[in-house]
């Protein structure tokens, strides 16, 4: 599903923040991802979802070398990726309706077929009742289930979280979790970065831990639920 | 759990309303002067192509006044006095005998003072100048001739004499008017260029302020023409409304120009009113859409090359 081999990033002429980085996962994998702030969390999540470009190395991403794949299909890699930002990223002027519906819209998906699917999906989120409410008009947590709606309504293949328990209060981010558990039995990859060590211990999936640019490799447990 | 997979079969016809939204561009402040500058563009456009055809027409209709006619200058005798009858009755054979001449008719006192009040007034008759004799010839129709072997024929008569086929006045008009069409042509494309880079400055300047929402869109594998389809139709609605602002413009100013020109009797001898023939109107009826145009096709072209820089 995805393979890193030798990577490394860093930004313009600053300071490498990856270094000869391997990783590899399988498809259906749940990983968390953890590590101090500035660590490079963030940054191997825009390798992830191709908002970068490694300094050094090579991505394989649904077992294709990024570097060589035409510009011309970039988009179609990227529909298969779902992403929920630490900041939700919610457009203002769009209903929570139209925010889940875009990554369909842009898949250029019939408009009977994106209400349809919407609407279910925030009925799964516990939603239904904000189909027509706008992002400003929302909590924090209801802004971060819209994401995460958002980031899933087209099933994607690898789901990439950066913080989504972070606005949220525990029962809220155990919810959110066993949604994330509940794609990955549909076979989505995920992977999870957070620092919340208590859910990391209570979900018990393998971990990548960033320390000094590099990746650790922590092993899971059987979950614990 | 309901987000399955976009099959196929699903993709399909879009809400093209409901995509229009994706990106707020209609909330944009930055372009709210755009189709007004684009308005004073079509304008001017709208004026210069106007004149430039106003001419032709008028020199067209000069040159069909003309043709088929010249005028033979006949000089008074050296010690002054009108010509002998003798000699003008022999002008006017030698100048009816030519094959292609159909009337050769010499202009009466009252119809040179009507050629002379437009710039002596209406004492053009008392004043005593040297003027010679003019004679008005028409031709038959689609014939030519040899107006130097008739000249010279017409000198052994009178001295001096002079066949005027206003060739020359005409090729300088009509020089004139290729001038002022070059020059109107010249105009067009420096308003067409300033209207163009309008837009990518105005486009690349909404690309800056929805950076955000183009980035979102693009992590979502948004292909490029979606994001370049909204700046584009967005840019076209600006120019068309912009344009039809000034065509309303031009419009009034034509009618005004057609008003002065029907009711300015100063104006009326000389000029032969403001017309537009059809393809004029066509062109400037054209000016909207093809701002519209002319906005949609920059706009989508300047969007996908910086999405083009993108990872």
């Amino acid at each position: 599903m995805v393979r890193f081999e030798n990577v490394a990033m860093r930004y313009g002429r600053g300071p490498e923040i990856l270094h000869d980085l391997d990783l590899d996962l399988a498809p259906g994998a749940f990983h968390f991802l953890t590590g101090a702030s500035g660590a490079g969390k963030s940054t191997l999540l825009r390798l992830l979802y191709l908002a970068e470009r490694p300094t050094r190395g090579r991505v394989f991403l649904f077992d294709r070398d990024i570097a060589q794949v035409p510009q011309r299909e970039l988009p179609g890699l990227r529909r298969q990726i779902g992403v929920v930002f630490q900041d939700f990223r919610l457009l203002d002027h769009l209903s929570a309706l139209d925010n889940v519906a875009l990554p369909m819209r842009v898949a250029g998906a019939r408009e009977d077929t994106i209400r349809e699917h919407v609407v279910d999906l925030l009925r799964w989120v516990g939603l239904e009742n904000f189909v027509n409410a706008k992002p400003s008009t929302l909590s924090g947590g209801q802004q971060q289930r819209i994401a995460i709606a958002r980031a899933v309504i087209t099933r994607p293949q690898l789901l990439l979280a950066d913080e989504p328990t972070g606005n949220v209060d525990d029962a809220i981010a155990l919810r959110l979790l066993h949604l994330f558990e509940e794609l990955n039995r549909r076979g989505t990859t995920v992977v999870i970065a957070t620092h919340n060590e208590a859910l990391i211990e209570r979900f018990g999936y393998p971990t990548l831990e960033i320390e000094n640019g590099r990746v650790r490799h922590r092993a899971g447990r059987a979950r614990a639920g | 759990m309901a987000g399955s997979g976009i099959a196929p079969a699903e993709r399909g016809r879009a809400d093209d309303m409901a995509r229009a939204r994706t990106l707020p561009l209609h909330q944009d402040g930055s372009t709210r002067f755009l189709p007004w500058l684009i308005a004073l563009m079509v304008f001017l456009a709208a004026l210069a192509v106007g004149a430039a055809f106003a001419l032709d027409t008028a020199l067209e209709r000069w040159n069909d006044g003309l043709r088929g006619t010249l005028t033979v200058q006949l000089p008074r005798p050296a010690g002054g006095g009108p010509l002998a009858p003798a000699t003008m009755e022999a002008a006017l054979a030698a100048m009816r005998a030519v094959p292609g001449i159909v009337s050769a008719v010499p202009l009466d006192a009252a119809a040179q003072s009507a050629l002379l009040k437009p710039w002596l007034g209406d004492n053009a008759d008392a004043v005593e100048l040297p003027l010679p004799v003019l004679v008005d010839l028409r031709l038959a129709a689609g014939a030519s001739i040899d107006d130097a072997a008739l000249a010279r024929k017409l000198d052994h008569l009178v001295p001096g004499a002079r066949v005027e086929t206003h060739g020359a006045w005409l090729d300088q008009l009509f020089r004139l008017a290729s001038m002022v069409e070059i020059g109107t042509a010249a105009i067009v494309l420096l308003i067409g260029s300033v209207a163009i880079v309008t837009v990518i400055f105005t486009t690349r300047t909404g690309l800056m302020i929805h950076a955000p929402v183009v980035d979102l869109l693009h992590l979502m594998g948004a292909p490029n023409l979606y994001i370049a389809r909204q700046f584009q139709w967005h840019a076209f609605r600006l120019g068309v409304r912009g344009g039809v602002i000034g065509l309303v413009l031009a419009l009034l100013a034509f009618g005004a120009l057609y008003l002065a020109a029907q009711q300015g009797a100063a104006t009326a001898d000389l000029m032969p009113g403001f017309r537009l023939p059809i393809g004029a109107w066509i062109s400037v009826l054209a000016l909207p859409l093809g701002m519209g145009l002319a906005g949609l096709m920059t706009a989508r072209i300047t969007v996908l090359r910086a999405l083009a820089r993108m990872p």
